[in-house]
């Protein structure tokens, strides 16, 4: 049984459009892959070479803004501070450096370029968090 | 240089309207097992309507329009590095429903455990990148 409404399932499909127009426009126009974990993570490890960089990381809040003005509010349920949440940071940061990706550089960027890699390592993260779900609730 | 700022825009403003920034809806979708919520797959699959055939075109051209070449990833090995870190990413993602783009386009509500979340997250990256390049790592 699905908890969605069909407005919120038409927003989804509506904001994928627009995270894959991001991610179309980048690659046409600069070249880049809208990868989040590897844009952010190689602009604080270098932040003087980061150039572009920065300027994608600025655009992602000023979108998110926009909204948050827009509506009053990111309609978000944000999580509380405990233990599971800093260990999942943790996870979250080392595991899309060592798996090179997270959900946009693999599940949108990689998928849209059909390469084996990022369709292996999104199976993978997906199943695990599926899993994980499963096992430990939400 | 504005090419890199609307698509980060366009990036943070599709978050918001799918409202993937709401962990809650992330989880939703995770927990098939339980009371399922779908968007996050109509998400991934707006974004891939689009990615899919646009890629397949982009890539035809010898070079990006504002740039001399594409910069794409050059690894192509399915390796140890990869499976371990998607095992990793996906038990972090499944006990938070935070992935890093979400995170970062959240700040701006200033939320404390928001922050907290990416501040860890960027020393994790410093952190693993320092190890991935310590002198004795064989690539």
């Amino acid at each position: 049984m699905s908890i969605a409404t069909d407005t919120q399932i038409l927003q989804g499909f509506l904001g994928g459009l627009l995270i894959g127009s991001a991610a179309l426009l980048l690659l046409l126009g600069k070249g880049y892959i809208a990868g989040i974990s590897g844009i952010v993570g190689r602009a604080v490890t270098s932040p003087r070479n980061g150039g572009w960089r920065w300027l994608f990381i600025a655009g992602l809040l000023c979108g998110s803004a926009i909204y948050f003005l827009i509506n009053g509010s990111l309609n978000a349920q944000l999580p509380t501070l405990d233990v599971t949440l800093l260990l999942a940071a943790a996870l979250v940061g080392v595991g899309t450096r060592l798996g090179s990706g997270c959900t946009s550089g693999h599940g949108v960027c990689g998928i849209g370029r059909r390469s084996p890699r990022s369709l292996i390592a999104t199976a993978v993260f997906m199943v695990v968090a599926i899993i994980t779900v499963a096992v430990v609730g939400r | 240089m504005w090419v890199a700022f609307v698509s980060g825009l366009l990036f943070g403003l599709g978050l918001a309207v799918s409202n993937m920034l709401n962990p809650q809806r992330v989880l939703a979708f995770l927990d098939i097992f339980g009371t399922w919520d779908p968007t996050l797959a109509f998400v991934m699959g707006g974004a891939l309507l689009v990615t899919v055939p646009g890629f397949a075109l982009v890539l035809k051209r010898s070079k990006p329009l504002l740039s001399a070449s594409f910069s794409l990833p050059s690894k192509t090995e399915i390796d140890r590095p990869l499976i371990i870190g998607a095992v990793l990413f996906g038990l972090g993602w499944g006990l938070a429903g935070l992935c890093p783009g979400p995170a970062l386009a959240a700040l701006v509500s200033l939320n404390g455990s928001i922050i907290v979340f990416v501040a860890i997250m960027l020393i994790s990256w410093w952190l693993t990148d320092r190890y991935l390049s310590r002198p004795s790592a064989t690539k």
